[in-house]
């Protein structure tokens, strides 16, 4: 159908999900199930001395207390994998139910499955554990300290690995003969995922059959079989079905394989009977894979000209008391690689250590990686413009990458394959009346009031849809990278698709349907979109990096383009025509130059299917699988401007206007783009002003709860003004790019930005994030 | 978040729930549920039997008389907020309830069960005291009244006995000439005040002759300050910074968002802010 794509289509998906009719893991209830609770270490680093499970046993609906005990005498692998490897990467065992030790808090150490959540959760607590509480290090730089309590006897020094990307010589060379140059210490604070629906899982075993039926809270349904059956449970991975229902968001922390899902998995082998288990909000932020966490060096060299000439990064990630499913190439393939932002710099060199600490694993959060990276170059950029006097406006504009440089061979392996940076931040600075506000700003700071306001920038860059898969199976992945589409043309012309890209709040099926009616000529309405399920979906590799529109959505775009080349062999036979004569135009095949030669898509789809008159070269049916494996990432970029104001009284920040041009290539559905946005803001804007995930010095997570970790409300955000400019991707066919993960990478830099800006009096010119008001004013006052 | 067994019983009057209390050890009433569930849920509270007293209408209800405003104790935070009777005679009182939670909260939870709670960055409490308001409760014995100022003895601790509900707050009307605010520091997180600030200013003739000044979250319980010295004072912008400039706290609450020194230093910046704006609408 003309005019589908690009259109606000209301999402098919939210009439149900707003009127609580969404059917989540926790809302499915089968027959004979017993639900299960687990039993966490309350030390961030102790022995396991005993357990004993007597009194918990003894509680009447009480049907098994499992241990390690049991993982190992039921014969399977029991362990939590790492799918991605870097050189000398250690890799220390990570059980489903710890053995011996434990090495943060909330590391499962039984499970107890009872009739009813209640009686479950009143028996976890009679597991009477006997601990020997041990040293325990939480923070990321203590951790590599001499002395430090080691998180893993087989990881010396905690290191888990040494990692560096680009040419640390020229760099050096670059500072020898720097006219300017800024640097910072920083940290990128750890965050809590946070997504409303907590995980959950439902395993049904059926001894009969010797299969299971997972319903799960899953990113990548086929990726997490993989890796329950081949590294926890050990079944045949064709006896495992995975199921994501409705998945209530992610934000990256669905992407991974817990020990939790698996030990349900092991409850219902064990006992014969569904068992479900859902996060409590408590187990929630003491389980879910934390994000950032790292303290980083950091420092550019500039010219005279304010030409940047190189930059260093030193980076200490932490990796959390074991290495989670993607862990390893969070701070190092999705961060290092991102070091030249939009600029053309002709030298970088970033080094990462990533090193165990006793606290929750650290993974994917929405960005996972290139927020990190972001807010280095940005925060630099922005110091940059101070130093060279050149302001944070003309500093960026002067080392921007030309528009006629593209494709861009970075110095940190990543090609950009095309991007225009000046008109985002021309129309940026346009919306946001720049010239006004710093005329506003010089007066303010003229009148020395305590209410300053501050104009902070973040002109990012967004590598998406990570791919090919050669190269990411070269650089560790333990997986591809490509997605499938299996679309089905129904006799009467509707559709099917199956699409191994599974939503867990995008909207899938509201644009999936609307690239494929866009192609085919037909309604939307016409199309289905299945997802989320092993059993009915050819394998795919799920939702995340803000691969779906471009990887997923490709896909689907080339199966479409399949079915029309077979639709017009069977309309040229039907038509009496060379196929090569055919053109498909508005749903209907067409005889080059013979308007009144044509045939409906239902007349080609009904023949396909009756094959009563039909080419006898031709296999009957009308139906195309694709597995799209694109040949690079795709760049999104743009500028973000924050404007704040700042009482200097009492370090309080308000938001007074927040400017986002961005360029994610062609748009599906424009409604759906700035969804994306106004949430990725709101988690971005929160790191930067108030989410932080706080251990103390024993390894207790002091923040993990909502009455301590702040997450971004209503209240505490404004109207985000949005645009955008588009620089279609050239290398897949639809032209799209990527939008879920770009307002969470360029807003932390553009907030923090803002606020030193307002700032800039007081000589201040870093504070770590979350910028609190006691932080903003202790710095004022200092 | 799954609490411990209890036993739930709900109470058709304040006699039947008073006798509920007597034959029920470790009892807890249960008004509006907002601070005794969540305890529950973490099990950081167990009680065999909860009370529920949400029903019983003789509790709720705002209404004016004699120069004195009262709410019954079930009165909702919402119904608070939007009281035309609290907007004419004490809207400081609507303002601070305005300000608590979100708006299920404030459907939901009662004025009896939030002091009875005494979370100290409950935005209600330094209203009361700044008032001079009393609170009344009731026992199996008899009734009697406590001076707000007395009723909050410490953190979560309140002067309500074992075998009493809290029937109703009673406060003076505020009279011509005296303007009041609260202004608050809210906690990104839990939405609680980190500092809640509420202050009155009384102008007669155009001179201060009377002005109080309660604060908040800074403290066990609510502080008040000194401002004596606004009295007969031109009620200057220094007159005012300098009288709120006396907060002091021996032992200041802190947080991993804000610490006890920091309380004290914005209890004085929003203590001098709730002041101006209380002269403002006093003149």
């Amino acid at each position: 159908m003309a005019g589908v794509l690009g259109t606000s289509i209301k999402r098919r998906e939210d009439p149900a999900l707003i009127t609580g009719r969404g059917k989540y893991t926790d809302d499915l209830n089968v027959p004979g199930m017993a639900h299960a609770a687990i039993v966490r270490s309350p030390y961030a680093h102790a022995r396991i001395r005993g357990i004993d499970a007597s009194a918990a046993e003894a509680l009447p609906g009480v049907l098994a207390v499992l241990t390690a005990r049991d993982v190992a005498a039921a014969g399977i692998p029991g362990v939590v994998p790492v799918g991605w490897l870097l050189p000398d990467l250690k890799t220390p065992a990570h059980p489903m139910i710890a053995a011996d030790t434990v090495r943060h808090v909330g590391d499962a150490v039984a499970v107890v499955v009872a009739e009813d959540r209640y009686i479950a959760r009143d028996a976890a607590d009679r597991v009477a554990v006997d601990y020997e509480p041990l040293d325990a290090v939480a923070d990321v730089v203590a951790a590599l300290e001499d002395g430090a309590p080691a998180v893993h006897e087989d990881a010396p020094g905690n290191v888990a690995f040494d990692w560096e990307i680009g040419e640390r010589e020229s760099v050096d060379a670059a500072f020898a003969s720097a006219a300017h140059t800024v640097q910072l210490d920083l940290r990128n604070n750890r965050l809590i995922p946070h997504a409303i629906e907590p995980r959950a899982v439902l395993a049904s075993y059926d001894s009969n059959a010797g299969s299971m039926t997972i319903h799960m809270t899953s990113q990548n349904p086929h990726v997490h079989r993989l890796l329950m059956t081949l590294a926890s449970l050990g079944m045949p991975e064709h006896k495992v079905r995975i199921v994501a229902p409705e998945v209530g968001g992610g934000f990256g922390s669905k992407i991974h394989h817990y020990a939790d899902e698996a030990i349900v998995g092991l409850c219902s082998m064990k006992l014969d009977r569904p068992v479900k288990w859902t996060a409590t909000r408590t187990e929630t932020n003491l389980t879910d894979a934390h994000g950032r966490d790292h303290s980083t060096h950091c420092a550019l060299a500039l010219d005279a000209d304010g030409r940047i000439t190189g930059l260093r990064v030193d980076t200490t990630a932490a990796m959390g008391a074991y290495l989670s499913t993607f862990a390893p190439a969070v701070p190092t393939y999705l961060y290092g690689t991102l070091m030249s932002g939009q600029y053309d710099i002709p030298a970088i060199h970033c080094h990462v250590t990533g090193v165990f600490t006793h606290t929750t694993p650290v993974d994917a959060y929405r960005g996972a990686g290139r927020p990190e990276a972001t807010y280095v170059v940005e925060r630099l950029m922005h110091l940059a413009g101070e130093t060279t006097g050149l302001g944070p406006v003309e500093v960026r504009r002067r080392n921007f990458v030309s528009p006629d440089a593209f494709p861009y061979q970075t110095q940190v392996a990543l090609a950009y394959d095309s991007g225009n940076y000046g008109p985002a931040m021309d129309r940026a600075l346009e919306m946001i009346g720049y010239d006004d506000l710093r005329s506003e700003q010089a007066s303010r700071r003229g009148n020395g009031g305590g209410r300053q306001i501050g104009i902070g920038f973040s002109s990012y860059i967004e590598a998406c849809g990570l791919a090919p898969s050669a190269v990411v199976g070269s650089l560790g992945a333990q997986a591809g990278q490509w997605e499938s589409a299996d679309v089905r043309v129904h006799p009467t012309a509707s559709v099917t698709v199956y699409t191994g890209s599974s939503s867990h709040g995008q909207g899938h099926e509201t644009t999936f349907s609307q690239i494929v009616a866009d192609r085919l000529g037909i309604d939307p309405e016409a199309v289905e979109v299945i997802h989320g399920d092993t059993d009915l979906v050819q394998f795919g590799m799920g939702t995340y990096g803000s691969r779906s529109a471009a990887v997923g959505g490709s896909a689907i775009a080339r199966s479409v383009d399949k079915i029309i080349e077979k639709g017009k062999k069977i309309a040229a036979h039907l038509l009496e025509a060379s196929a090569e004569d055919l053109e498909y135009e508005d749903g209907s095949f067409r005889v080059a130059g013979s308007p009144d030669r044509s045939l409906g898509l239902g007349d080609v789809a009904l023949q396909a299917y009756l094959a009563h008159n039909y080419p006898d070269d031709l296999e009957p049916g009308l139906s195309a699988t694709s597995f799209y494996d694109p040949s690079n990432f795709t760049y999104p970029f743009g500028t973000h401007v924050c404007v704040v104001e700042v009482d200097t009284e009492t370090g309080s920040i308000e938001l007074l206007r927040y400017a986002a041009v961005d360029d994610v290539g062609n748009v599906i559905n424009p409604m759906i783009v700035d969804g994306q946005l106004h949430g990725g803001l709101a988690q971005g804007i929160g790191q930067a002003l108030w989410e932080n995930a706080v251990y103390d010095e024993s390894g207790q997570l002091v923040s993990g709860s909502l009455m301590d970790y702040a997450v971004p409300k209503i209240h505490n955000l404004i109207s985000f003004e949005l645009d955008r400019t588009t620089t279609p991707c050239p290398h897949n066919p639809l032209g799209v790019k990527g939008v879920g993960e770009a307002g969470a990478i360029a807003s932390p830099a553009a907030v923090v930005n803002a606020v030193v800006d307002a700032l800039a009096p007081f000589g201040i010119d870093h504070i770590d994030m979350p910028l609190t008001p006691e932080k903003v004013w202790r710095a004022v006052n200092s | 978040m799954y609490p411990a067994q209890f036993d739930y019983r709900r109470a058709g009057s304040v006699d039947e729930a008073l006798s509920l209390l007597q034959e029920n050890e470790d009892a807890k009433l249960m008004a509006g549920g907002h601070s005794l569930i969540p305890m529950m849920k973490l099990r950081l509270a167990q009680p065999p039997v909860v009370i529920d007293i949400g029903r019983l209408d003789e509790l709720k209800g705002i209404s004016e008389g004699n120069g004195s405003v009262r709410v019954g104790s079930l009165t909702t935070h919402a119904d608070i907020a939007a009281s035309d009777v609290l907007a004419a005679h004490c809207p400081v009182l609507a303002e601070a309830a305005g300000h608590i939670g979100d708006a299920q909260v404030r459907n939901r939870g009662t004025i009896g069960g939030n002091i009875a709670h005494a979370d100290p960055g409950s935005d209600i409490p330094p209203v009361l005291v700044l008032l001079g308001a009393s609170i009344h409760l009731q026992s199996p014995s008899g009734a009697r009244s406590v001076a707000a100022a007395e009723f909050f003895q410490d953190l979560l601790m309140t002067d309500v006995g074992e075998d009493e509900i809290l029937t109703h707050v009673d406060a003076p009307a505020l009279g011509a000439g005296t303007g009041a605010a609260y202004l608050k520091f809210e906690h990104p997180a839990s939405g609680y005040a980190v500092v809640g600030a509420a202050a009155s200013v009384t102008i007669e003739n155009g001179r201060c002759t009377a002005a109080g000044l309660v604060v908040g979250g800074v403290d066990a319980t609510p502080t008040a300050v000194d401002v004596s010295s606004l009295t007969g004072s031109d009620l200057s912008d220094d007159a005012i910074a300098a009288a709120a400039s006396g907060l002091d706290a021996e032992d200041p609450i802190g947080d991993i968002f804000a610490s006890g020194d920091y309380r004290v230093h914005v209890g004085k910046v929003y203590g001098k802010r709730a002041l101006a704006a209380a002269r403002d609408r006093a003149s």
